[in-house]
């Protein structure tokens, strides 16, 4: 008893406006939701929908991108650059950024998939540029083809297992590990921050589904090398068998030569 | 030597007895160990050896038993994982149970004073020594080595012969010519093609979207016959678009690129490494290795790290199809700096 009494006291005053909030949003959220699984499925994009992602960049993203999508000083224009740039942005987190830095940190993402698709389909009418494609024809592809390509177009910065490396100046390249298909394909087609382009006419898009199916199969399958000890490759294996094997080998030979008590 | 001595005259009573000069310590005050004091100890310090012993017979059997549990099965690498994780660890505990119990049996239960082994003299006695001139000078007698002068030196002479047709044979492990010439070039030639690596697919100026990085390998690679792999290491290379505007070319080579596609050896101008880690926005390209940066924008200029030079570029321009080719093979040696190479 005394210990709810000591909560009811800690409650802060603004709680019950924060928890009014949060309570609007899930069900606008959740309005929204329902919402658009009917435009979904109706395959078109609404003017509504255009206007309501309109909105939202003005209100989220217009201080750096500009009002129309035109680039300021702060952040480069967006004209031209797609739905699918948007999604890959947006929907993993990495916009809107926190802070200048080297590199757009991947964050909890801070919009609804509804809200994203909003943006992406007002960045869209702004100049022709690349869609979102159907997470279902992202699903499969040939492993070892894929695997190939992966480690001529891909390993030399994500590193052959995907798990990401260091790049120049504090920026690297991040790791591979669960990522969403559709993610992994937008980065290839839209060519995010440093990252190269790899458009459809270099890689195509079924090997852009073998490259999935590749990194979908790292994921699932373990290492047939035993502990791979995050796939960092001989920095981490080496700082391994230098701490454990040759610490194992100093106390061996310490008891080797201490007399029995 | 004594003559020099003993020209030095050392006065009587000037030597100093040290008393810091360093004394024999000998043994040890004797130790005696938990086994030695009681007999209960040492039946436990067997008991707990012969137990080692057990552990390491039965992770034994248990590797042979894991060996079929976690069998290898054809087709499946992962099943590799599992049986070489297990079967290695029951081994390797086998055996080092089998060590700590031995070395803890000698430690413990066997006796624990200490003792002096003195070193036999090198030095034969003097009846082995005299029989040893003895045989040597009996041979001498009876195979005339130091009489007979021409057998003797006719034998020398032969066995230094020996080894002469071994000089021949090895010397030709080196290639025949100076490696220089096969160091200086490259398969790449006028009108050579940029394919896509690993298919041999030419490339459109076209297909090179602004932002893109194209693996490239030469097309006439895929016609060799034999050396792909060398002439492989040699021809990769890398073929990026900039924003024409970004490309801060010198007036030598503005012919070069073509619509703000550019080509460069993929090989560090360091110790080799493939370099291909670009970034599109700084246009600077990074090797893994040491860290050399190169800026693409700039002829691919050192900006950091080790290399020594700017990677050579590859000129290229368009066919009369949009494809790309190559205006010749690299004016400068690709890769890494080699011993006759003048800068």
């Amino acid at each position: 008893m005394p210990r709810s009494l000591n909560r009811q006291g800690r409650r802060h005053p603004l709680s019950s406006i924060v928890l009014i909030m949060v309570g609007l949003f899930v069900s606008g959220g959740a309005y929204a939701a329902l919402t658009s699984t009917a435009n979904a499925s109706d395959a078109t994009i609404s003017a509504t929908q255009i206007a309501d992602g309109k909105a939202l960049f003005a209100a989220n993203c217009a201080s750096c991108h500009g009002l129309v999508g035109e680039g300021t000083k702060a952040g480069p224009s967006v004209i031209g650059v797609g739905a699918l740039s948007v999604e890959f942005q947006v929907g993993s987190g990495r916009m809107p950024m926190s802070g200048s830095g080297p590199q757009a940190e991947k964050k909890p993402v801070q919009f609804t998939q509804t809200e994203i698709d909003a943006m992406g389909a007002w960045v869209a009418t702004l100049a022709p540029g690349p869609a979102v494609p159907d997470a279902a024809t992202l699903t499969g592809g040939d492993v070892s083809n894929g695997a190939e390509l992966f480690r001529i177009n891909c390993a030399m910065c994500h590193n052959v297992a995907g798990a990401g490396g260091a790049l120049t100046e504090g920026k690297w390249a991040p790791h591979l590990s669960d990522i969403d298909p559709v993610h992994v394909y937008a980065a290839m087609v839209t060519g995010p921050q440093n990252m190269p382009v790899f458009s459809d006419l270099y890689i195509s898009e079924e090997e852009k589904n073998d490259i999935i199916a590749y990194l979908k199969f790292v994921d699932e399958n373990p290492s047939v090398g035993g502990f791979d000890l995050g796939s960092l490759g001989p920095v981490s294996e080496g700082l391994f068998v230098w701490i454990f094997a040759l610490g194992g080998l100093v106390a061996i030979t310490v008891w080797l030569s201490a007399k029995s008590n | 030597m004594s003559d020099t001595n003993s020209e030095i005259t050392v006065p009587a009573g000037s030597s100093v007895a040290r008393p810091d000069r360093l004394q024999n310590p000998g043994f040890e005050p004797p130790h005696t160990r938990v086994t030695d004091e009681s007999e209960k100890r040492m039946r436990g310090a067997e008991r707990g050896i012969s137990i080692l012993f057990m552990l390491s017979g039965f992770m034994t059997v248990a590797a042979t038993a894991l060996y079929f549990i976690f069998p290898i099965v054809p087709g499946d690498l992962s099943s590799t994982r599992n049986n070489n994780m297990f079967v290695g660890l029951a081994i390797a505990a086998g055996l080092l149970f089998l060590g700590i119990g031995a070395v803890h049996w000698a430690k413990a239960l066997m006796h624990g004073h200490e003792m002096v082994e003195e070193r036999h003299p090198t030095r034969g006695d003097d009846a082995t020594r005299a029989r040893a001139v003895e045989i040597f000078q009996q041979a001498n007698k009876e195979s005339g080595w130091t009489r007979r002068k021409l057998l003797r030196n006719s034998l020398v002479g032969a066995l230094v012969a020996i080894p002469i047709p071994a000089v021949a044979m090895f010397r030709d492990l080196a290639p025949a010519n100076t490696p220089e010439e096969v160091l200086k070039h490259t398969i790449w030639k006028k009108g050579v093609r940029l394919t896509r690596d690993p298919n041999g697919v030419p490339i459109k100026a076209s297909d090179v979207t602004i932002g893109s990085s194209f693996h490239v390998i030469p097309e006439n690679l895929l016609e060799l016959e034999e050396g792909y792999l060398n002439e492989k290491a040699k021809a990769a290379v890398l073929l990026m678009r900039l924003p024409q505007e970004s490309l801060n070319e010198s007036e030598d080579r503005k012919s070069w690129s073509y619509d703000g596609i550019v080509a460069y050896s993929k090989i560090c101008t360091h110790v080799g490494c493939p370099v291909a880690l670009y970034e599109q926005q700084t246009h600077h390209l990074l090797c893994p290795c040491h860290q050399s940066q190169f800026d693409v924008a700039n002829h691919c200029a050192v900006i950091f790290g080790p290399a020594a030079r700017a990677l050579p570029q590859l000129p290229i321009t368009v066919d009369d199809e949009g494809y790309l080719v190559a205006q010749s093979d690299f004016l400068e040696p690709v890769g890494p700096s080699y011993w006759e190479r003048v800068r």
